[in-house]
């Protein structure tokens, strides 16, 4: 079976054709998309404010397939990880629930007493014609704390749609209050999650070359930490395809620069440290990030060279949520002696795939927003060790007798950070060289066939000698 | 805006840690269980992939759930454009048998004709040979996940059923049960030697063997021809005791086909596991096998032996309401008092189906429809319950209150094997048994300074 008609263009194979990959479109009806929507995007950013209630208006199953979904750990209360939903029924959907989203608010805030609320509008409040945002006023009014609405409607766009609409509610924190005792030496954290608490290993680390880190706007947040978040000299932004939207509106509106950072692996997790402190064009932050920088590898260097060597040679493919995500991983990988022979994204644009084409080998396979089919039939082609993505993705690697890393929000472990790399490494080995695998029957029956081939000829030349490149032929459908 | 209180009465508004899915959600694990079969949803992308990341946690199997991917000006002008690629696209990537499409709120509100929809995509398109594409009506805002999955069933059963002359084969419809579950009601009917129809069956789709093939449908499920045949069955067991009996894939068959319907609770105790049994004799005229006797025996034989650690404990049970009425039955039958039977389901039926199930402790059950998590946890520690029985959503409650959770059903999300658990017959409440048991014994364990080896 072939690659669908209308996604052609969404996959490429690095040196076998002209590049013009297609991307930043709506995902293709009936593909199996691994994305999810609108909604997912807000939830994602908004997810980690631990000290606000967030009210998901709409039936129950936003909020029901939500609930404590990510491992953003807070230092302090844990709001973020109850599902509030005002669970609409059908007179509600007759009738309109504004009346019921406000005492649903009311009756939240009274319980709890939040810093704040973020109501997000799921795909029927548009159609209903809830005035959301009037009722947040009210009830803002009423209980004298912000009351934000996100429109979130699922079918409003991708992903990104609601990476934009989160970003628009978190901006509207921002500005209201005077900043002063800032260090000229400030930053704000943002596409940071905290899952696992790594943003508490990567605030560490700024915080011991001298910086002082006014907010994590994604990460164990409190609103009050994002409302002071203008003071900061500069915004550091991960997952770039989340936050960017929000470090454009802090330059348009404050002045404040920002840069784009990867905390995934040594050489990415290094140049975060340093492009600030270039920013900052401090001597002391600079000699104190080589300092950390290298007491941090000096450390797990050793480690990672043991695994180096029993990683080399194996074949990884990588799918994740945003394309920013994928440059880290690639490098991480290289380091560990493996080769990236697939990479694709949910969210990428022509940009990220353009980088990514260049920092792949040839003959790897680039692709965007696939789907379980196309991941499968990549993880056969290319012959795969290990595959690198979320829980959706899993079950499609242990079907075929491949090893696994959960590089998702369930992780458990750091995978960010210098000990997150040695982590990451361990998570890889324990994977790709469990004795397992020996008992899969598709992995002896393509061992076998591995073997049969070099009998002949270079058992990879097949696949890249094809002229027509990848040969999008599934071979066993 | 009028005064919240009165449009409250004293109840909360809020649904905090929902005790229940979507509807939608049961519709696609349906489908699932059927050969050859794909679901689709009529409706935003996000909906298929939190099902399916859902799901998948819980099976750990592959599970594709197609889109039709709504998008802004699906939701203006109508879908019909988005299902026709849809349904072409699914088509053309897994050329499915079957196609259950199950609506989603946003196609429900604004109006969607799917039925005539499916009708006129199947007028149009040019295609030779067509799957089977069923229409199932599931609005979240109608019902739960429960809703959906007996929807899906009877949508299927509807347009997939024919009379014919009758013959010897026996219709089963478990409901949302576990894929251990199947195969154990599977290998009794094997027993009985007879043909049967059990719908749904994902089983092997959803539990299946490691793969030496790709497959992009896992093998396995209900075959259709069997469905097909479901209108000359001499009889069809159902499971679930607050279906509304009208509404269900065994009424509509008893309805058109005059197949008899026997709905009884989920066979989980000795007495719903007899009563289950004595159905079966009823249809086939046959007895119960040997080997399910001494099954029978050996559960009693358990029951003794583990009378005294559980006598009188309290026990909240929450879920789908057949599943906890089947547990509230035999939670009775061993001397646990179910205090609270509690369910995000709203039936109208749960209380009346703990009386038919535990009779002799039917008045000291407090039974609570349309719940939630939070009220649960209030309820849990109110009730100074000794023990959770539910899925894994409960496990909060456990760990603040520190008493123990025995995990059953749907979701387990925390533990290993959820789609291994047996729940029914003499043989999985005697693994229900010993797990209750055993975890009323480890707490005491752990909470006892002496820190005893024998217990």
């Amino acid at each position: 079976m072939a690659i669908l008609e209308q996604r052609q263009k969404q996959v490429y194979t690095k040196g076998q054709s002209v590049f013009e990959m297609e991307c930043n479109k709506p995902s293709l009806a009936g593909s199996v998309s691994q994305r999810a929507c609108v909604f997912c995007g807000s939830r994602v950013v908004l997810y980690p404010i631990a000290d606000a209630v967030h009210l998901v208006h709409g039936p129950i199953g936003c909020a029901a397939y939500t609930w404590d979904i990510r491992g953003a750990l807070s230092s302090g209360p844990e709001l973020h990880r109850l599902s509030f939903s005002t669970d609409l029924q059908e007179l509600d959907v007759i009738n309109g629930g504004e009346q019921k989203l406000y005492c649903a608010l009311s009756e939240l805030i009274d319980r709890y007493h939040p810093n704040a609320a973020f109501v997000y509008s799921t795909c029927i409040i548009g159609v209903i014609g809830d005035d959301v945002a009037a009722v947040c006023k009210k009830v803002s009014l009423e209980k004298g704390i912000p009351v934000l609405p996100v429109d979130s409607e699922g079918f409003k766009g991708t992903k990104k749609d609601g990476y934009r609409a989160a970003c628009s509610a978190l901006f509207k924190l921002t500005g209201q209050i005077p900043v002063d005792n800032m260090s000229q030496y400030s930053m704000n954290i943002m596409g940071e999650f905290n899952i696992a608490g790594e943003t508490w290993l990567i605030r560490s680390y700024y915080e011991n070359m001298g910086i002082q880190v006014v907010s994590c706007l994604t990460g164990d947040t409190r609103i009050d930490d994002i409302q002071r978040s203008h003071g900061a000299a500069l915004n550091v932004v991960q997952c770039s395809g989340s936050m960017v939207y929000l470090a454009k509106m802090f330059e348009e509106h404050y002045g404040t620069p920002y840069l784009r950072v990867a905390y995934f692996g040594i050489e990415d997790m290094s140049e975060a440290l340093y492009s600030v402190a270039k920013f900052f064009k401090d001597p002391e932050i600079m000699r104190r990030a080589r300092e950390l920088v290298r007491e941090e590898v000096e450390v797990i260097y050793p480690k990672l060279l043991e695994y180096q060597q029993k990683l080399t040679g194996k074949r990884a493919a990588v799918y994740v949520g945003g394309a920013f995500k994928a440059f880290a991983l690639v490098r991480a990988l290289r380091l560990l002696g493996m080769k990236v022979v697939m990479v694709g994204s949910q969210t990428g644009n022509k940009d990220d795939y353009q980088q990514l084409r260049n920092i792949c080998d040839e003959g790897t396979i680039i692709v965007d927003d696939s789907n379980p089919l196309e991941l499968s039939a990549f993880l056969r082609e290319q012959e795969v060790d290990l595959f690198i993505g979320g829980v959706k993705e899993r079950p499609l690697a242990y079907k075929l007798g491949i090893g696994f890393c959960d590089h998702n929000h369930e992780r458990k472990k750091p995978l960010a950070g210098f000990a997150g790399m040695l982590n990451f490494a361990a998570e890889i080995y324990s994977s790709v060289h469990s004795p397992v695998w020996r008992l899969s029957p598709y992995r002896q029956k393509s061992n076998q066939d591995a073997a049969d081939k070099t009998d002949f000829q270079d058992s990879k030349a097949c696949v890249f000698d094809s002229p027509t490149g990848f040969s999008r032929v599934y071979k066993n459908a | 805006m009028a005064n919240c209180d009165e449009a409250l009465k004293n109840a909360s508004v809020v649904t905090t840690n929902a005790c229940k899915l979507c509807t939608p959600l049961g519709a696609c694990i349906a489908i699932r269980g059927i050969e050859g079969a794909m679901p689709m949803l009529h409706g935003s992308q996000g909906c298929a992939t939190y099902m399916r990341r859902y799901v998948i946690s819980h099976f750990r199997e592959p599970i594709d759930i197609a889109s039709s991917n709504f998008t802004e000006n699906t939701t203006i002008f109508g879908g019909k454009g988005n299902l026709a690629t849809g349904l072409n696209n699914v088509i053309a990537q897994y050329n499915p048998d079957l196609i259950g499409v199950a609506t989603t709120c946003l196609s429900e509100t604004i109006g969607e004709d799917l039925p005539s929809l499916i009708k006129q995509y199947q007028t149009e398109t040019e295609a030779q040979k067509q799957p089977f594409i069923i229409p199932i009506s599931t609005p979240s805002y109608r019902g739960t996940h429960i809703n959906g999955f007996q929807t899906a069933v009877r949508a299927v059963v509807a347009g997939l059923a024919k009379e014919d002359l009758p013959q010897k084969q026996l219709n089963i419809l478990p409901g949302l049960v576990s894929p251990a579950d199947i195969y154990y009601i599977k290998e009794i009917l094997a027993e009985y030697g007879l043909k049967y129809a059990l719908l749904p069956d994902y089983s092997e789709t959803l539990d299946g063997p490691t793969w030496d093939e790709y497959q992009s449908i896992p093998a396995g499920g209900t075959p259709i021809a069997a469905i097909q045949s479901m209108g000359s069955a001499v009889g069809t067991l159902e499971f679930g005791r607050t279906l509304d009996s009208g509404q269900t894939a065994g009424g509509l068959l008893q309805e058109r086909f005059k197949v008899p319907n026997y709905l009884l609770g989920m066979p989980i105790g000795v007495r719903g596991t007899d009563q289950f049994f004595e159905v079966l004799k009823t249809i086939t005229r046959q007895d119960m096998p040997n080997k399910y006797r001494y099954e029978r025996g050996r559960l009693i034989d358990a029951y003794i032996d583990g009378h005294k650690y559980v006598f009188e404990k309290k026990a909240v049970v929450y879920g789908e309401e057949d599943l906890v009425a089947g547990l509230a039955g035999f939670l009775a039958e061993v001397g646990i008092i179910p205090v609270l039977c509690a369910s995000g389901g709203k039936s109208g039926r749960l209380s009346q189906a703990i009386r038919e199930a535990a009779p002799e402790i039917a008045d000291q059950v407090m039974v609570q429809e349309g719940i939630d998590f939070m009220e649960i946890a209030e309820e849990t520690e109110r009730l100074g319950a000794d023990l959770l029985i539910g899925n894994s959503k409960g496990y909060q409650i456990a760990r603040s209150l520190k008493i123990p959770l025995i995990r059953v059903g749907f979701p387990i999300h925390d533990r290993f094997g959820g789609q291994r658990l047996l729940h029914l017959g003499y043989r999985g409440t005697g693994e229900l048994f010993d797990r209750i048991v055993n975890a009323i014994l480890a707490h005491r364990q752990e909470a006892s300074p002496v820190g005893y080896s024998y217990l």
